[in-house]
């Protein structure tokens, strides 16, 4: 593995690519997920978020030996539990009960957050409200009058991260882009997200704007349509 | 000074009305709810509570929040499917709440059990939980002054004490202990085994017994629901 530096370490050898690709139809969560497990280098620790992100565990191959780090305090998070494999004492994030595998460790929440700001995880996938096209993240609130506001760990996650890849249907079900120029919903963290996996396709998003890598059931022109922000493939020069 | 006493009760007889208390425990796992239900059977009130969630279910935290104890929640978690006694009480405006980040929230309490006054952290900035806060940017990088967080008591749950308070926890079950032991002026400790003193490899303590003040031994066991069902025993 090679040492790496605490910035964000999207690099441009990761986004010049000849051609972008595109796929026949638009992609299910499960191979989304599978996308996304195939994209994390081997020897990562990785933290993936409640809901849509889990679903990328079940595509990591052994191969990659990637170790999973749940904020909750422990490195080596294994499946989740079922049966007699339930343990009270041993949940995820999401307080689902899971396993540990070998080679595990534990330890308290302030050291468990202290990696994590600290620059040591590697990458974290998130779900997402809204990205804005500088990579601002909005997921944690809708704040709508009346909601009680609950965050957990998804600000200390999106700015504590060296990679943040959010997991998002591209549109809202009223049909609205959820990649946008600026975020209406309460922020998360700022200019935290460097990629976005989307049914309809997978951007790069930060200072130099949103570029696509590949589309999924439509060209970039028509995905332009959709976004209301400028997209250029994500191609060498 | 560190004491073991024979039951719940006696370990919280000293929690007064306006008390801050620490809960140790993430979701039901670490909750010490033994020294909870004793707390609520003792009567104090007017209590600021620090704990990650603000109570699961009809048990522990959330039926403390339910009889009206707790005047303010300082949490990073408060809503979840079942928190429907601090649903109730928010929605009503009956109960203050404290919306901090779990890893300001975390490393507030360590800075207080530090004896820091703060720290600045890039979590939250940027964003409406650093409204009013202190900015710096540091090396480019944005970052809000975060206060330390102490308590009066904390309550927290290990799994085994030695004669000197020295715990181990087990498993996830450790999250906010080790901190809410160190930031506590009084750490109230329930534990499944008492060993004697020399039992405990030095090498695997993870916390010293320095920030111990009282010690009960609860027997019982962790469910498949997370729950711990038991009662407090005298010690042998």
């Amino acid at each position: 593995m090679s040492f790496q530096s605490n910035e964000k370490s999207l690099t441009t050898s990761d986004i010049k690519r000849p051609d972008i690709k595109t796929a026949d139809a638009p992609l299910g969560r499960n191979d989304l997920a599978r996308l996304v497990a195939a994209d994390i280098a081997p020897g990562s620790f990785v933290n993936l978020g409640i809901g849509q992100p889990t679903l990328v565990s079940n595509y990591l191959t052994e191969e990659q030996d990637i170790t999973l780090h749940t904020e909750n305090g422990m490195l080596g998070m294994g499946p989740e539990a079922h049966g007699e494999d339930i343990d009270g004492d041993l949940i995820n994030a999401g307080k689902i009960p899971v396993t540990e595998l070998p080679g595990a460790s534990y330890f308290h929440h302030a050291d468990s957050f202290a990696m994590m700001r600290g620059g040591h995880l590697d990458i974290c996938v998130l779900g997402a409200f809204q990205v804005s096209a500088t990579g601002d993240l909005a997921n944690w609130h809708t704040g709508a009058p009346g909601a009680i506001p609950a965050v957990g760990g998804a600000m200390d996650l999106a700015t504590g991260a060296r990679d943040v890849f959010v997991m998002m249907t591209l549109l809202t079900r009223e049909g609205a882009s959820k990649i946008v120029e600026t975020c209406t919903y309460p922020l998360t963290g700022v200019g935290c997200v460097t990629r976005v996996y989307t049914d309809k396709a997978v951007f790069f998003t930060g200072p130099q704007g949103v570029t696509v890598r590949e589309t999924f059931g439509c060209t970039l022109e028509e995905l332009q349509d959709l976004v209301p922000v400028p997209l250029t493939a994500a191609v060498g020069p | 000074m560190l004491d073991f006493v024979d039951t719940v009760e006696t370990a919280v007889a000293g929690i007064k009305d306006g008390s801050t208390v620490m809960i140790g425990g993430f979701g039901n796992a670490g909750q010490p709810f033994e020294l909870i239900d004793a707390l609520l059977d003792c009567g104090a009130t007017d209590l600021t509570v620090v704990n990650n969630n603000a109570g699961q279910g009809d048990q522990g935290l959330a039926l403390l929040i339910r009889e009206g104890r707790v005047r303010k929640m300082i949490c990073s978690f408060p809503r979840q499917s079942d928190s429907w006694h601090f649903d109730a009480k928010y929605t009503a405006g009956e109960i203050e709440l404290e919306l901090v980040p779990q890893g300001n929230l975390a490393e507030r309490i360590r800075a207080a059990g530090a004896g820091l006054g703060g720290f600045f952290t890039p979590t939250g900035y940027g964003t409406m939980l650093a409204d009013g806060k202190e900015t710096r940017i540091i090396d480019g990088r944005g970052h809000v002054f975060e206060t330390p967080l102490s308590a009066d008591v904390a309550l927290i749950k290990a799994l085994t004490a030695d004669r000197k308070g020295n715990l181990v926890y087990r498993k996830t079950a450790r999250n906010f202990g080790p901190i809410m032991a160190a930031a506590a002026r009084h750490t109230i400790v329930q534990v499944s085994d008492i060993v004697p003193t020399g039992a405990l490899d030095p090498e695997t303590v993870v916390t010293p017994g320095i920030y111990v003040n009282s010690i009960v031994r609860v027997t019982g066991r962790t469910d498949s629901a997370g729950t711990t069902a038991g009662t407090a025993e005298k010690v042998a």
